[in-house]
């Protein structure tokens, strides 16, 4: 047992440079505490920043002997310089796949040192050891290309639909299996040859994982991708025998776990479902395609100012493409002109309206939304069937009644809101174009329901002034 | 102690006050929370650049300035998105002291 358990590295850290790692953890403790409420949140992070600088810094002080340090110095430059002005600049709605990319890019860095690490010590290491590398390795890397390609799905540099390839779990299966074999061989009989094999096996698993994950589901995959890529970052420091690498990957593991599953539960969907439900999937989008040439009602944007200027009652649902276009502003501009005129109006907000848990919230904060008439979901659903009109911007599958409806439909069970209780309804869309799940919404074909056809942005600025006419 | 048990006991440990530390969060902060953790296991930087420091040959030393390339855009950009995210949480605070949102969590 205990030779198992045995670490490899003597520490040669200094007693003072581990009560610094020791402070650091704790500030990463309350880091993630602060960042779990609304008003700690920013120190939290702050805090968060500050201890692993506070880490990286001792770090170069407390390692006698360190090698290569101008390069060292130069990759972190390079790292800085490439990440700085992308976080500082990247656009609000693209923010979900930045985070993707920053996630991949860490479980790739985690099973590099893992690697290293082997390729140094290899065949000296203990058992223990060596099961920790191999862990690191196969997590690390699945989080890797796992995370690329859900930032090429986000970014809709590829399909962002479930991508289904005949006989795709049989494949999955066979990879995983090969991958757990690689990797209790290489334990058993540490070669840099297994260790080849044990990368691309894992490599290739994270891109069939992920690949068959479609539209909505996306974000719930970042998310358990980010506890993976932190437990690979605490095995990562069980082989280098380093404990605030243990403590801060086995936190975000720890919570990144736990916070998928609370996302998983706002969507209504099991998370094995999110991972292997599109296998089965498969015959949907096929279904769908025959109702599209059925009437629909549309309307211009005058028609659409007198039903929103004569009610009594506004509840307005935005979406992802209220974010592309960029019209928060104008949507704002529109909810004070008909609060002004005394029309009560609030915003109902999906749990994962816009891309990711939150999300929307980010957009609309961006707009200076006051918090008080943004409503969560629970809160707003009772209060449709009292409302006139509901205003759908941008939005489509979290108003899509097939959640309820249709049990063969890929969102089937996702909470949604109940739009169809109201008088009216208008949907603001560029196109008859399904959403990000791809599937068609019956709603839009509902007597009670007009269209208004357009840009987001230039529709509601012509809603605007004609309200402004009234 | 033998050190891999301390090891294991801390892992252990850790699992825990994850949990624990996250327990009730508000889906409003979802994706900050995600984006916040997300950053902090970048700081497998340390570990990147503690191998790099004692590696001698090339290939391990390119793997290794590799990975602090990497982990130091997960550690560096992971923390400025989240502010940028927060910042905005912040900014409209002031337009309306919130006593409802806080009878809501």
């Amino acid at each position: 047992m205990t030779s198992l358990l045995a670490s490899a590295e003597p520490t040669s850290t200094p007693v003072w440079a581990q009560l610094v790692d020791l402070f650091v953890a704790v500030c990463f403790v309350l880091a993630l505490k602060g960042l779990s409420g609304p008003k700690t949140a920013r120190n939290g992070n702050l805090l968060g920043a500050f201890g692993a600088l506070v880490a990286v810094v001792v770090l170069f002080f407390s390692t006698p002997g360190m090698k290569n340090l101008p390069l060292i110095l130069a990759a972190i430059l390079i790292g800085l310089i490439v990440a700085f002005p992308i976080a500082r600049r990247v656009k609000m709605t693209s923010m979900p796949q930045l985070v993707a990319l920053f996630n991949g890019v860490g479980g790739g860095a985690a099973a590099l040192v893992s690697i290293i690490e082997f390729l140094t010590a290899g065949e000296s290491e203990s058992k223990g050891i060596l099961a920790a590398t191999v862990f690191t390795v196969i997590v690390g890397s699945v989080s890797f290309t796992g995370s690329i390609l859900t930032f090429l799905k986000l970014q809709e540099a590829i399909t962002t639909r479930p991508i289904v390839i005949p006989g795709g779990q049989y494949i999955t299966s066979l990879v995983g299996i090969g991958t757990l074999v690689a990797g209790v061989a290489l334990v058993i009989s540490p070669t840099n040859g297994l260790l080849a094999v044990l990368i691309v096996l894992s490599a290739l698993l994270g891109i069939l994982l992920v690949l068959p994950v479609g539209g909505a589901d996306v974000p719930i995959i970042i998310s358990l991708l980010n506890a993976f890529t932190g437990l690979s970052v605490a095995a990562s420091g069980y082989v280098l025998g380093n404990v605030l690498l243990i403590v801060a990957g086995t936190l975000v593991g720890a919570s990144g776990t736990l916070l998928t599953r609370e996302m998983a539960k706002a969507m209504g969907r099991p998370l094995t479902n999110t991972m292997f439900g599109a296998f089965t999937a498969t015959a949907v989008s096929a279904k769908a395609g025959g109702g599209e040439d059925r009437p629909v009602k549309s309307a211009g944007p005058e028609d659409v100012a007198i039903m929103l200027g004569y009610a009594n009652k506004v509840i307005i649902v935005p979406g992802y493409g209220l974010a592309v276009a960029q019209a928060q502003h104008t949507i704002r501009e529109l909810v004070d002109l008909l609060t002004a005129k005394g029309i009560e109006v609030d915003y109902a907000i999906h749990p994962v309206a816009g891309r990711m848990p939150g999300h929307m919230n980010v957009l609309l904060a961006e707009a200076n939304v006051p918090y008080e008439q943004l409503k969560e979901m629970d809160e707003i659903n009772p209060e449709f069937a009292s409302t006139d009109v509901v205003m759908v911007v941008g939005a489509n599958d979290v108003v899509n009644p097939a959640a309820k409806s249709d049990p063969s439909a890929p969102i089937y069970g996702m909470p949604i809101l109940d739009v169809s209780d109201a008088q009216q309804v208008v949907f603001l869309k560029r196109s008859m174009r399904p959403g990000f799940a791809g599937i068609e919404n019956e709603l839009l074909f509902d007597p009670k329901t007009t269209l208004l056809f357009g840009d987001a942005k230039d529709t509601l600025t012509k809603v605007v002034s004609a309200v402004k006419n009234m | 102690m033998d050190s891999g048990v301390a090891l294991l006991t801390i892992f252990i440990l850790s699992i825990f006050v994850g949990f624990e530390v996250v327990s009730k969060v508000s889906t409003v902060l979802h994706t900050p929370l995600m984006s916040g953790a997300n950053a902090i296991h970048g700081i497998v930087l340390v570990g990147a650049i503690l191998v790099t420091g004692s590696a001698d040959s090339p290939l391990t030393i390119i793997l290794g300035l590799i990975a602090i390339v990497l982990a130091t855009i997960n550690l560096v950009g992971g923390f400025v998105v989240t502010d940028r995210m927060l910042e905005m949480f912040k900014a409209k605070k002031p337009a309306k002291p919130s006593a409802d949102e806080e009878a809501k969590k």
